[in-house]
This record gives structure tokens, C-alpha cells and sequence, in this order.
């Protein structure tokens, strides 16, 4: 918002869907979804392919528009706002990074910023470095994403989607694409990020974060949440056939 | 041996091509590069206004849009050339008297705006759908994120083929000699017409043709050299588009909480 641009973030607000219905043709993909995660706290979504994970994302911050049912951010409704203006409040970090190639690690940042929200050139560069800073990328910001790692580039993708100030964060399958090896990086950052106080919304295969860094796992399958809980309760006495199934087959 | 001499001075008579040479230079060369700059800018900007409407979700922008591009794109260069340069002439003697020379911008840029439009359109739909959604999670419009993010990346995939196109221009700016131009203005084509006509030689065509090749040949290894720098230095696309195959493969064990430790990263 302000151009001092302290380090810390927004603290999170709370994100909560209630009975998230959404069929593309005669195909069923959400089937009712209610979830709650408090201001702050860290929700991870897990499931098979196709089970409605990242489209239960993407209606949270309305890339997808559900056909009934309500999105609430710090406990209002978002249906009816400008969903421009909605998904400012809400950072998102996709699987294949999805950095703008023709632009620098910078001008990546610097772009919503200027354009977006209202900063100077100067302020909106000093902002990107600050971002780059925290996710120690700060001596790429002149290069281009394709001269990146993966998981450089991932974070990159965290810092453009910070530098908004968000109040909420989506990642979705952020580190699915990534060599093995980058993978801890760019979860590290996350978990970071959690630590500061940020609402987090985490679709995600990497279960030892799911277990470490998360107050709550819900485990999806066929556009319904099968079976919600405390990290400990889903991986130690998951109740549901199909949630024993999943585990016993990604653990 | 005497039909070798007669083929020879019919076509590399340098005593023709010398007196031909000054008019080729000083005025056929200026307005072909005029008649295909201008109708190129025309063009480029129409055929970014065509393929965006193209794209558009609007029927009645993208149909229109459609209908102009077939039919400009179906017509002979000539036809549009004389429909336009002939049927406008008398408003356009009310505007600026009797000169062709706008009119024949005017039809080779339509004609090539169909073109570039379509090239616009491919470029801009090659990039990836995750580009739009990247830009509009950040807040941005459809417009600003197809302003902004899309189309400069579109933009750069077609270079190669807009040269080849303004390669094309230059070409067809020798058809507008229908519509009678001033001496000054004849264009290259012109020129060595008039003067192989005159002289019953064709040297001066001849010189015409090399002053042709002269712009367009090094374009043509203009568009090499792009072509080759966009696929060598393009590698973000190089990411597994099916990664979710192995997903199971990396996730950490749950029963081993992750250690995080930052800066571990080899690269």
C-alpha cells in the first residue's frame, strides 16, 4: 500500500468457501466444497490428479467462477466485487512459474506495481529488490527468467506475488514442476512465509510439508473434500478408505 | 555467336542501365521504399486491430474481422489495387486533387493488414494460456494483461514472418503503376518499364530487378538472423508441460518432516 515498504507482509485474513459447486459440460469438478482457514494459518489440499484441487484454488481468487455457492476473504463475500480488484488481495504461485519470459526478474515485479499500483518506477524497483532479497535472488533481477532454475524462477514467482501485498496466498502444486533437488528451496520459502503470518492455501503432493507446516490437510477426491483435519490426524488415522488408499500409494 | 551478342545487349546493356541508373536512385528507389514503409506501418497497425478482434469474444468483432481478412486475403493484389485506386479517385480529387499515390498506400496497406493480421493472430495465440492466467492473478485486466504480457510476446515469435511480409510489400509496391503516377512518383518498376520501353531494352528492367534484390535479399537474411536468435535464446518453454506424471515420485515422506534449511540450492 505505502511506499516505506517495511519488510513484513500483510498479516493473512481468513479464507473460507461454502458449498463451492462447479461443473464444466456434464462434468462434475466441485462438488460442494466447503473449507475455513483462519487468518494466518496454512491449508493443505491434497488428492489424486483430477480431483478438483486446483480449480477449488482458482475460485478463490475467481480465475475460475464457481456456478453456486460463496467465496468469503476476512469473512465477506468476494462474488460480487471487481475481480481485479479481488485478486490483488489474493498472491498466487502456479506450477510452471509462469514468469513473463520477455521481461526481466525485475520488470516481472516492478510491472503489477507501476501499472497496477500506482508506484514510481523507483519505488517499484526498490520494492522488487526487497522481495528478491528475502527469497536471496536479489543479484538476478537484471536477468532474464530463462536464465533461471526452476526453483529460482519459482521463487521469483512467490516474490512477484508478494510484492502486492496479498492477504492471502494460493500455490498451487508450486514445487510439482521443479528437479527434485529444488524442491526444498522454494519450500523453505513457503514455510517462511507461513511463519510471518500469512493465510496460505496449499494444494500440494509434498506431504512432509503438509505435515510440518500446516495447522489443517484436506484431502480431496471426485470435487469433494473427503476427510479434513489436523496434519497428524489425516497422515496418522486417516478414517476414510479412499484417503488410506491415497496415502498408502504417494507415502 | 550473334544471338548470344543480341541476348546480351538485350538485357546487360551497361550503356542503358548507366542513363537509367540516376531516375532508378533519385526516384523509383525513394518511392518504393516510401509506398512500402507507409503501407507496412498501415498494415502492421490494421493488423493488430484485426487480430485482436479476431481473438475477441464479441461475435460482432471477431466476424467482421473474419469476412475482411478472407475476402482481402482471396482478392489479386491488382484487383484491390485498381477497385481501390480507381473507385476512390474521385474523392479523393475533392480531398487532394488528382494523385493516386495515396491510394496506393491505402491498397497495399488493406491488402497487407489481412496478412499481418493473420500473423499477429498465430503469434499471440502461441503463447501460453498460463501467461494470461499469471497476469490476471496479479490483478491485471483482460485488456491490460493481453496489452502488456501477450501480445509483446506474440509480437516477438512473428518478427520473422512480418519481414517476410514487408519483403512481400516491397515487391508489391510495383503493382500500383496502374493507376498512373506522376513522373516522380514511379517507383522502381515503373522506372525501368518506361525506360525499356523507350529504348526497346531491357537493361533498365534489369537494373530495376537488382535494385530489388539489393533491399530484399539482406532482409531475407535479416529474417534468418532473428529467427535463429528467437529459438537459440528462447528457453523458458523448455519446462515438462506433464510433470504431474512423477508427482508421486518427489513428495517427501510424511513421516519425516522436512528440515528447512534456505540457501541450499545448488544453482
Amino acid at each position: 500500500m505505502s511506499s516505506e515498504t517495511a519488510p513484513a507482509h500483510n498479516h493473512g485474513v481468513s479464507v473460507a468457501t461454502s458449498g463451492i459447486r462447479l461443473a464444466f459440460g456434464s462434468n462434475q469438478v466441485l462438488r460442494g466444497v466447503d473449507l475455513d482457514v483462519p487468518a494466518g494459518t496454512v491449508a493443505c489440499v491434497i488428492g489424486p490428479s483430477g480431483s478438483g484441487k486446483s480449480t477449488l484454488l482458482r475460485t478463490v481468487n475467481r480465475l475460475v467462477e464457481p456456478d453456486s455457492g460463496d467465496v468469503l476473504l476476512d469473512g465477506r463475500s468476494v462474488l460480487s466485487d471487481n475481480p481485479d480488484r479481488l485478486r490483488q488481495r489474493v498472491g498466487m504461485v502456479f506450477q510452471h512459474f509462469n514468469l513473463f519470459p520477455h521481461k526481466t526478474v525485475r520488470e516481472n515485479i516492478t510491472l503489477g506495481l507501476i501499472k497496477l499500483k500506482g508506484l514510481s518506477k523507483d519505488e517499484a524497483a526498490q520494492r522488487a529488490l526487497q522481495e528478491l532479497d528475502r527469497v536471496g535472488l536479489a543479484h538476478k533481477a537484471d536477468v532474464r527468467p530463462s536464465h533461471l532454475s526452476g526453483g529460482q524462477q519459482q521463487r521469483v514467482a512467490i516474490a512477484r506475488a508478494l510484492a502486492m501485498d496479498p492477504e492471502v496466498m494460493l500455490f498451487d502444486e508450486s514445487t510439482s514442476a521443479l528437479d527434485p533437488e529444488l524442491v526444498k528451496g522454494v519450500l523453505a520459502t513457503m514455510a517462511d512465509l507461513a511463519a510471518e503470518g500469512m493465510t496460505m492455501l496449499v494444494v500440494t503432493h509434498e506431504m512432509g510439508f503438509a505435515r510440518s507446516v500446516s495447522q489443517q490437510v484436506l484431502f480431496m477426491d471426485r470435487g469433494s473434500v473427503v476427510e479434513a483435519g489436523a496434519p497428524e490426524r489425516i497422515f496418522d488415522a486417516p478414517e476414510s478408505g479412499r484417503l488410506q488408499r491415497f496415502l498408502s500409494q504417494v507415502l | 555467336m550473334d544471338a548470344l551478342n543480341t541476348i546480351w545487349s538485350t538485357f546487360f546493356d551497361f550503356d542503358a542501365m548507366a542513363k537509367a541508373f540516376p531516375d532508378l536512385l533519385t526516384v523509383g528507389l525513394p518511392n518504393t521504399l516510401i509506398l512500402a514503409v507507409s503501407s507496412g506501418v498501415l498494415g502492421t497497425v490494421l493488423g493488430m486491430l484485426l487480430a485482436v478482434a479476431g481473438l475477441s469474444r464479441h461475435r460482432w468483432l471477431r466476424w467482421p474481422a473474419r469476412v475482411y481478412t478472407d475476402v482481402l486475403r482471396g482478392l489479386p493484389a491488382a484487383v484491390t489495387i485498381l477497385l481501390i485506386g480507381v473507385g476512390f479517385a474521385p474523392l479523393g480529387m475533392l480531398v487532394w486533387g488528382p494523385n493516386p499515390y495515396p491510394f496506393g498506400i491505402l491498397a497495399l496497406g488493406l491488402i497487407a493488414s489481412a496478412y499481418i493480421g493473420e500473423i499477429f493472430r498465430s503469434g499471440i495465440q502461441s503463447v501460453d494460456k498460463g501467461q494470461t492466467e499469471a497476469a490476471r492473478a496479479i490483478g491485471f485486466s483482460g485488456s491490460a494483461a493481453m496489452r502488456l504480457v501477450i501480445i509483446p510476446q506474440g509480437v516477438r515469435r512473428v518478427l520473422p514472418a512480418l519481414v517476410n511480409q514487408f519483403i512481400a510489400l516491397i515487391k508489391d509496391s510495383s503493382l500500383i503503376y496502374f493507376l498512373g503516377l506522376l513522373a516522380s512518383q514511379r517507383e522502381l518498376f515503373r522506372i525501368g518499364q518506361d525506360a525499356a520501353a523507350n529504348t526497346g531494352n531491357q537493361s533498365a528492367l534489369v537494373l530495376a530487378g537488382l535494385f530489388y534484390l539489393a533491399i530484399t535479399i539482406p532482409l531475407t537474411h535479416v529474417v534468418n538472423a532473428i529467427d535463429k536468435r528467437l529459438r537459440e535464446g528462447r528457453r523458458i518453454d523448455a519446462v515438462d508441460p506433464d510433470a504431474d506424471d512423477f508427482d508421486a515420485e518427489i513428495v517427501i515422506a510424511a513421516g519425516a518432516p522436512i528440515t528447512i534449511a534456505k540457501e541450499e540450492e545448488a544453482l
